[in-house]
């Protein structure tokens, strides 16, 4: 009990709690993923749709993913200052690699004889993108998010180094500072759990979002 | 002064250029850590991703395991294993070799399974023997992934080996870390341009490595 108290317990300098931390954590990671899914939706529909326009976005992309996180966050204090605007930043660029490659795969995946249905049924373009290629991509795009989120996850914490914008990994700095093993063992942990809960939410929302994927299995 | 005052300032000053905290020898350990750690990495990954993938086997469980590893912050690693195990080359290796096994793992293992089933009929119609048909045809076809797999682990390497200057390592981190405890910005834009090219140039290495390597066929076909 003595034990399990300890580890709950977060040094006061880091003025929060336990629950305040993870909370700072999935807001740094959350926000990322979501406006790099929001902004990743239209860029690969334009990629799948315009062939010329892929290879280019695709090389942009992969050069900013090849800029090291710490960096990454060096190159915007200048502009954010030491702000969590700072770590969001290159953790929603570094989702829009990951996801714009799962989307454009995805809507290539849908057969040309779907695509062909859903015209003859008087499906417009955006009608068609919306109900039928969307859909069928949900696999691929849910592939893409669950890397994007796990990875951003752990990539919070680095924010530490920067005026203590990593969430947990502001008790990295304390572990060390205070030579408490502890808090070393509570970040690590607490991130692989939330990491692993957040595929598994994915994994689940893939489930309920794509319900013939089952039958098909099933049949 | 914005980004480029501090790059001038930094990449003019001589003395940059020399000595134990000079260019050269930080830009040196930092290649070397992400050596070593690639290499590991890809002699744990690469055997595993071959036979799981050639067999078709342990999909899942090898799935299970990358998010698992992706999950665990090369950071926090870092500072628990330092705190464990005292100041060392192995508390900086572990997250390294973390991060890079599960792009290789996964990519080996997906781009084994990715060969057209048909090419190894046609392989063992000819008599070629199990192993023949595994060197000689499922890895030459696989390969344009398995490197793009082996890139991105190495550009992760690259990038987080910084943080090996946190538990008073060199390399390029060095600068950075030294740069934002005394508040001196020029050494930090420094290193993190220096990290950023060397993960460019290692981009480049790839893309090289992979004109040389990959069979021309297997190119054309794609």
């Amino acid at each position: 009990m003595n034990f399990l108290q300890r580890f709950f317990e977060v040094p006061s300098d880091l003025q929060n709690t336990w629950w305040g931390l993870i909370l700072w954590q999935l807001q740094l990671t959350l926000v990322p993923v979501l406006i790099g899914l929001a902004l990743a939706l239209p860029l690969g529909m334009l990629c799948a749709r315009f062939r010329w326009f892929y290879p280019p976005v695709l090389g942009v992309t992969t050069i900013f993913y090849a800029i090291p996180s710490l960096a990454f966050f060096v190159f915007l204090i200048d502009y954010t200052g030491e702000t969590s605007l700072t770590v969001e930043i290159p953790l929603t660029v570094y989702t829009l690699v990951v996801l714009v490659p799962a989307i454009v795969d995805g809507m290539r995946s849908v057969s040309e004889d779907t695509r062909a249905a859903a015209t003859a049924m008087g499906f417009g373009t955006l009608r068609r993108y919306l109900q039928v290629e969307l859909p069928i991509a949900v696999p691929a795009i849910i592939a893409g998010l669950r890397v994007a989120t796990v990875s951003s996850v752990s990539l919070v914490s680095v924010g530490m180094l920067i005026g203590n914008e990593g969430a947990l990994g502001n008790l990295l700095s304390d572990a060390l500072n205070y030579h408490r093993p502890l808090l070393a063992w509570d970040a690590v942990l607490t991130i692989a759990v939330l990491g692993v809960v957040l595929d598994g939410l994915l994994v689940l929302a893939r489930r309920i979002l794509t319900p013939w994927a089952r039958k098909a299995a099933s049949a | 002064m914005n980004i480029f005052g501090f790059a001038q300032q930094f990449f003019d000053d001589p003395s940059r250029w020399t000595g134990p905290d000079g260019i050269p020898t930080r830009l040196a350990e930092h290649v070397e850590y992400s050596l070593l750690a690639l290499a590991i990495a890809m002699l744990i990954a690469l055997p595993v991703g071959l036979v799981t993938g050639h067999t078709g086997r342990g999909g899942n469980a090898l799935a299970a395991l990358a998010t698992a590893a992706r999950a665990l912050p090369s950071f926090g690693l870092l500072v628990l294993l330092t705190l464990l195990m005292g100041l060392g080359l192995i508390p900086v290796m572990v997250p390294l070799v973390a991060l890079a096994v599960p792009p290789i793992l996964v990519t080996t293992y997906e781009a084994m399974r990715g060969v057209d089933p048909s090419l190894v009929d046609a392989a063992k119609g000819m008599g070629m023997s199990r192993s023949r048909v595994l060197w000689q045809v499922e890895l030459p076809v696989a390969l344009p992934l398995i490197l793009s797999g082996i890139r991105s682990a190495a550009i992760q390497i690259v990038s987080t080996a910084t943080i090996a200057a946190y538990v008073s390592f060199g390399g390029l981190g060095r600068y950075i870390v030294d740069g934002l405890s005394q508040l001196r910005y020029e050494k930090v834009v420094g290193g993190a341009i220096l990290v950023a090219g060397l993960a460019l140039v290692t981009l480049g290495l790839f893309w090289a490595l992979g004109r040389v390597l990959v069979s021309p066929g297997v190119r054309r076909s794609r």
